[in-house]
């Protein structure tokens, strides 16, 4: 099944878990499992019409990806802030 | 000892201090994004702040205590069959009804708490105003920013939105009707005034000792309406400039206003780096501008929600703070300043907790 790997804040929302192993063929499904299952997470990496926010990145594999990416069960996403978002 | 609630672009600062002496950081949370804005419920002692993340979004947050555990108060988001995403909490006002709160959002609509702040719910009846009116955003998005229950009536609302005008509902929300005349947008050509919605409300708060009075602080205009926001007359004459975004109005005198103007829309400074606040006591007839102890010189910007005050009468507290990251205050009702601090980041918000 996909890993996911959540820094801080994320992970903090998701009880302090680093790396979350959840199963599901796309990227927003599972990263609506992941709110579902933690649901602090809820609205901060997915925006309330399912897409991953502007300034958030999610990476498979170490490729840009969006929502609509299928996944394989090997595939490792990385969830983090992108350098576009400070203020 | 009174405690103030600074919203920043770098987060919340609790800042508490007594006397006209420099305020000392009680605390600092939600460091690195921006709070919006940020209140206490007096009711019930419950911290409120509206955060938004440069990268995961707004959000709505609460705390019995600002140093300790914020919570995520749920229900202040659009459906996912809606085209829209939400952008800011602006506001946050406690009702009349126990357990009641509003919240404004850009896009504008207004929200409903019944549980204290936990959880909410959109008001359906303002937003199908919303979408027959196609109402349009103003230059800071389109905002529900102003809130005024009617004291003791927890039916009774109006409500100002940047740029779709005033509403006004006697039912509780169910119905709402607009309180536009007697308004005149300049920045429209002449001949689509009188039929447009598009009335960039700045500033709207109520006279709570004569509440059908309220204050208003217009995109070019500063307007006093004396039959709860159906009709309003212009007020702004005396005043360096008819722009601003801050006001406030003392509970105990229905008569009295301060507002901060601002040079005009293309240069939201203030005007000539005269720094002060600007007081009415007999309705808007006559405005004296009060900045004994504030810095000469001062070209600085103070947004819409950067101005409270606590008490009343001529011993009512002002606190104002700026972009430029300074927060001032005053102990008898802005004769004299002093500064309660010099170098915070650039300010959003100021509330009296």
């Amino acid at each position: 099944m996909p890993v996911v790997t959540l820094r801080a804040p994320l992970k903090d929302l998701a009880g302090g878990n680093r790396d979350l192993t959840i199963d599901g063929p796309t990227v927003g499904d599972v990263l609506r499992t992941l709110e579902a299952t933690w649901p602090k997470t809820a609205g901060w990496i997915l925006d309330e019409h399912g897409a991953v926010r502007r300034h958030v990145n999610v990476f498979r594999n170490g490729e840009r990806v969006d929502a609509a990416t299928a996944l394989g069960g090997d595939d490792h996403l990385q969830v983090l802030p992108s350098i576009t978002g400070g203020t | 000892m009174p405690e103030l609630l600074v919203g920043t672009k770098k987060g919340l600062f609790v800042l508490s201090g007594e006397g006209a002496e420099a305020y000392r950081i009680t605390t600092r949370a939600f460091a690195g994004d921006v709070v919006e804005y940020a209140i206490r419920d007096r009711r019930t002692g419950r911290y409120f702040a509206s955060v938004t993340s440069g990268f995961y979004g707004p959000r709505l947050m609460f705390a019995d205590d600002p140093s300790g555990e914020w919570q995520q108060a749920s229900g202040i988001a659009f459906a996912e069959g809606d085209d829209v995403s939400l952008e800011r909490i602006w506001k946050i006002k406690p009702g009349e009804a126990e357990g009641q709160l509003w919240a404004g959002t850009d896009p504008a609509a207004l929200w409903e708490s019944r549980d204290g702040g936990e959880t909410w719910s959109r008001n359906e009846s303002l937003w199908k105003e919303r979408i027959a009116g196609d109402w349009q955003p103003g230059g800071g998005g389109l905002a529900l920013h102003s809130i005024c229950p009617w004291p003791g009536d927890p039916m009774r609302l109006a409500v100002g939105v940047s740029a779709a005008g005033v509403w006004i509902t006697d039912d509780g929300g169910e119905s709402w009707r607009t309180g536009f005349t007697g308004i005149v947008p300049e920045y429209m050509p002449e001949d689509a005034r009188e039929d447009t919605n598009q009335l960039c409300i700045h500033n709207m708060h109520r006279a709570p000792a004569r509440p059908e009075r309220l204050f208003m602080q217009f995109h070019g205009g500063v307007y006093r309406s004396d039959d709860q926001g159906e009709t309003w007359t212009d007020i702004h004459d005396g005043l360096p400039s008819p722009f601003g975004f801050p006001l406030v109005t003392d509970p105990a005198d229905p008569d009295s206003a301060f507002l901060i103007p601002m040079t005009g829309a293309e240069d939201r400074v203030v005007p000539a780096g005269n720094l002060g606040v600007f007081g009415t006591r007999d309705g808007g007839e006559t405005w004296s501008r009060q900045g004994d102890g504030l810095p000469t010189d001062a070209y600085v910007t103070i947004l819409r929600q950067a101005l409270d005050r606590d008490g009343e009468g001529d011993g009512m507290s002002l606190f104002f703070g700026a972009t430029s990251g300074e927060v001032f205050g005053s102990s008898d009702a802005g004769r004299s300043w002093f500064t309660v601090a010099p170098r915070l980041a650039p300010v959003t918000s100021v509330r009296v907790a």
